[in-house]
């Protein structure tokens, strides 16, 4: 008999055994990395997943059924797993580890593009046959374990908000983005032969879409390649600004994002390792606005290059195509600066002025010495630049593989060049806020702990300041862990959307007559 | 430029250190013996349930006293020369001050119970009390919670997670029933005891007994029952922490005695937060009112005295929160135990959910005087107002969608709500 309480660390019979089966349907994939050719393939691979959703819903079923709804956060820093322990160290090597392969060395994954795929990857050739017609690539593997995470840490996640309706269906939504707009349709737009598009991936996210050979693909594709191509454009400054002012990035980055749709599922248990320092918060609004620069010069270049000579005959040549760009920038940036330079901090002004100034100067100086370079370097050489440090090892090995130790959005505070952009609508453009509840703030932490963004939200609520942050992505779970009801997401009137800089509690002590006067 | 020395780093003494910087040049200096930094004392059980590490329940990073100018000193002041100004450590030394502000909280509450000072014995107030409380329960496979208040179903839920069993005694026929009305208080009891709480109304504690080795091995209820434990939790209020106070000249009561001002009987002596006993107050509210908001409302009003700007010290319409295991509560205005004579009560409870509204108002005029809120979040603003303009009951419930907070897309019960009161006035 122990003598003492159980730790809230310790499993339950019934959690042991489902960790077991789903360890058993991993063991497979371990085993098919290590080149088993197994004789059934579509056997051991539905096997393999099989046991793997299974065990993580059994376990999930333990964890949550059965219990009181509410918050679930019982020994989250005890566990080693979730508290930066030993086996979250083991995780998140062997998540880098996976991504650095599957990136730079898919031959060590079986893939073979001369003849028969083998290991994992042609354990996967008869679901991808089935899908798209092809065996499977590194891609199709990825693609499918990615879409079965967020599925099954979608469900557990799902259990354990089960009393939240807004946790509920946001999960459901990107469940059904991921595996349809992510998954089958690309694959089947294969296996009709026509271009493969994500039409959620929207640029500068997906940072190839403007790339040669995939406007190229576009052109040649008809009827529904000029869609495909006009709704990427479409997208980015037409869609996205509009549902950004009405309901803020969130309709994105925590609803229909396949990076935010992992992260908020399969990265959840990781979600409170984020950083909430101030130096964090700084890093984060240089680092992510650089990485926004970078893949915008970097497109317009290879825009600018693809365009060509050739391009003379048609509307849009080169030159208009880099003017056009230049004006276009020129017009955001003025407009930023004459309507909203209240609201810009001073870094965040030193940043837009100076990134602004030497784009236009590169541009004017490459321009007018008649270089085809128009940022110095050969436009393939900065996309492929761009996809080797941001698309590959920013987003990948470091936005996933680290998540036991940085946190589950890392990529998306920091990396993510369509978060920039989506975040400048949302703080300067839209009607969403994550309100506060006049005086009710206890100064807990809760909110600042289990945000994943790192955001420290207490520090507006202790003060009753409505936050409005461009990097907020609307998950709604501070809200959720609040204990004293204080915080609520909404799309609003953007006239009390952001309370005066000395809000509430300051030089007033009747607090609510404060909030009164400050939001007038 | 004068010396503002506070005691006391929790919410109150913070709260009026960091006003008096905003207002003014004088130098301040924090004193606390309990930690180094201000914490939110409110947030100790989630260091307990793992939900958090000692360092998030600090509101403001580490850099931000000095950057305000704002020092802190480590020490416990042992006492106090008024004559001189001057305070005294019991680690050595001493320091003079200009304006004395006295925030020292309070301490839990011990009856003389036989065996109260065993091993295994505490309440939870202090940082040390949390830390005694790790140790404590290192070896406790079964624990007894004594008081049916705030801090008790705290302890309560922290003791669940780590899977230790907690009977509960709890002196009133349903939980927290000195202030909740009679069924929201049995609507909690039924969720206590639905977590695995052995909870018993109507049972006090009379003993606890000794193994012998100095250490807790059972208490004794009321009843006469004798129930083995290895924890006792003594949860029966908190009163000031003024005890290194006795025998100065300062004037106490219960707490340490203050006018309007937050003055107290010496002057350049100022006391806000738990410690406090209001020598006069109005408004329904208590002389002694031990709640993480006032503690904030008093810091605030005392920081625009001291800096030129005397303030008496309204704490406008009365409002708190708390939540019981998975049952958010919110109150707002006053809603008393038992309905006082003009007042009466309107009680909607949902039949599945845990969700419930209590709505007190005038009987003769139906004017809104408060409400009781549990699952379902209210805008305190809106009510607020409302309490303000001394709305009818009829024109709350009607307008109560407006004061609704929960997150989007949750149940709304507001038509059901109204709907109930409807038929009662009909049955009344």
């Amino acid at each position: 008999m122990a003598m003492t309480g159980d730790s809230p660390a310790a499993l339950s019979g019934k959690q042991k055994l489902a960790t077991g089966i789903g360890l058993t349907g991993l063991f497979i994939l371990i085993l098919a990395i290590a080149n088993v050719n197994f004789p059934n393939k579509t056997l051991f691979l539905t096997l393999s997943l099989g046991l793997i959703a299974a065990g993580t819903i059994i376990f999930a079923n333990d964890a949550y059924l059965g219990k009181h709804e509410g918050i679930k956060n019982d020994g989250v820093w005890f566990k080693s797993m979730t508290g930066r322990g030993f086996w979250a160290w083991i995780l998140g090597i062997a998540l880098t580890l996976f991504y650095i392969v599957l990136y730079w060395f898919p031959q060590y994954l079986g893939l073979n593009s001369d003849g028969e795929n083998t290991g994992i990857i042609a354990l996967f050739d008869p679901l991808s046959k089935l899908i798209n017609g092809g065996p499977a690539s590194q891609w199709f593997v990825y693609g499918t374990l990615y879409t079965l995470a967020i599925l099954i840490f979608g469900y557990k996640f799902i259990l354990k908000y089960r009393h939240n309706r807004y946790e509920v269906i946001r999960t459901f939504s990107v469940m059904f983005f991921q595996l349809g707009f992510a998954f089958l349709i690309p694959e089947i737009l294969i296996r009709l032969n026509k271009p493969y598009y994500d039409f959620k991936n929207i640029w500068p996210l997906n940072y190839d879409l403007f790339a040669g050979y995939k406007i190229q693909e576009f052109l040649s594709a008809g009827n529904l390649g000029m869609f495909m191509l006009l709704f990427g454009v479409v997208s980015i400054f037409v869609i996205t600004p509009i549902l950004t002012y009405k309901y803020g990035k969130r309709w994105y980055c925590s609803w229909v994002c396949g990076c935010g749709g992992l992260a908020e599922t399969a990265g959840d248990p990781y979600r409170h390792l984020s950083d909430k320092s101030l130096f964090a918060w700084k890093v984060e609004r240089w680092v992510i606005h650089s990485v926004l620069v970078f893949v915008t010069v970097m497109t317009i270049a290879v825009v600018y290059s693809f365009l060509g000579d050739e391009s003379k005959g048609y509307l849009l040549t080169k030159d208009v195509f880099l003017w056009g760009s230049a004006l276009l920038l020129t017009i955001i940036f003025a407009l930023i600066m004459i309507f909203k330079r209240e609201e810009l901090a001073k870094d965040a002004k030193i940043g837009a002025v100076s990134y602004f100034v030497i784009i236009m100067s590169i541009i004017g100086i490459n321009y007018f010495s008649g270089n085809y370079k128009i940022f110095f370097f050969d436009a393939y050489l900065l996309r492929q630049w761009y996809g080797f440090l941001i698309g590959a090892a920013f987003s990948g090995v470091i936005g996933v593989g680290f998540y036991p130790i940085f946190g589950s959005r890392v990529w998306c505070r920091f990396g993510c060049p369509m978060a920039a952009i989506l975040g400048m609508q949302q703080r300067l453009f839209s009607k969403f806020r994550i309100t506060t509840n006049g005086g009710q703030c206890i100064s807990c932490g809760n909110c600042s702990v289990y945000c994943e963004m790192g955001i420290d939200v207490r520090a507006y609520a202790q003060k009753g300041q409505n936050i409005v942050r461009s990097s907020c992505v609307g998950c709604g779970i501070c809200s959720a862990v609040c204990p004293r009801g204080v915080l609520k997401l909404e799309n609003g009137s953007r006239n009390d959307r952001i309370r005066s800089e000395e809000p509430v509690m300051d030089d007033n002590v009747d607090l609510m007559d404060l909030i009164r006067e400050s939001s007038k | 430029m004068e010396h503002i020395v506070i005691i006391g780093n929790g919410i109150a003494g913070i709260t009026a250190a960091r006003h008096i910087r905003k207002r003014s040049d004088n130098r301040i200096t924090v004193i606390s013996g309990e930690s180094d930094y201000f914490f939110s004392r409110t947030a100790l059980m989630y260091v307990y349930m793992g939900h958090m590490k000692w360092d998030h329940l600090k509101p403001y990073e580490d850099w931000f006293w000095e950057k305000n100018r704002i020092e802190l000193k480590k020490a416990w002041v042992e006492n106090i020369s008024f004559d001189e100004k001057e305070l005294h450590f019991a680690e050595g030394g001493s320091m003079s001050y200009d304006k004395l502000i006295l925030a020292t909280g309070s301490v839990y509450n011990k009856f003389g119970w036989e065996g109260e000072d065993l091993d295994g014995v505490q309440g939870l107030v202090s940082k040390q009390d949390l830390e005694l409380l790790e140790q404590n329960t290192k070896s406790t496979k079964r624990a007894v919670i004594v008081g049916g208040g705030l801090i008790g179903v705290e302890l309560a839920e922290m003791l669940r997670t780590r899977n230790i069993e907690v009977t509960f005694l709890v002196r009133e026929k349903a939980f927290w029933h000195n202030v909740l009305p009679l069924p929201e208080g049995e609507m909690i009891s039924d969720h206590i005891k639905a977590h695995g709480i052995d909870l018993r109304h109507n049972v006090e504690l009379d003993k606890i007994l000794s193994d012998g080795n100095g250490r807790v091995m059972a208490v004794t209820s009321s009843e006469g029952e004798e129930i083995e434990c290895q924890f006792v939790g003594l949860c029966t209020g908190v009163r000031p922490n003024i005890e290194f106070l006795s025998g100065t000249p300062l004037e106490t009561d219960k707490g340490i005695l203050v006018n309007e001002y937050l003055g107290t009987n010496i002057p350049d002596v100022y006391a806000i937060g738990d410690c406090v006993q209001h020598r006069q107050i109005s408004g329904g509210r208590k002389a002694v009112e031990q709640v993480w908001y006032t503690g904030r409302i008093m810091g605030e009003t005392l920081a625009q005295t001291l800096t030129g700007k005397p303030m008496k010290y309204t704490p406008g319409n009365w409002f708190n929160s708390a939540k019981f295991f998975d049952i958010e509560y919110q109150t707002y205005g006053w809603v008393w135990p038992e309905p006082t004579n003009n007042e009466a009560h309107f009680h909607w409870r949902h039949d599945k959910e845990p969700k419930a509204i209590t709505i007190a108002y005038d009987k003769a005029s139906g004017e809104f005087l408060g409400i009781n809120t549990f699952g379902i979040r209210m805008r305190h603003e809106v009510i607020d107002t409302w309490l303000n303009e001394k709305k009818s009951i009829e024109f709350v419930l009607k307008n109560l969608k407006l004061a609704n907070f929960d997150p989007e897309f949750y149940d709304h019960h507001e038509k059901e709500i109204f709907g109930s009161f409807k038929n009662n006035l009909q049955e009344a």
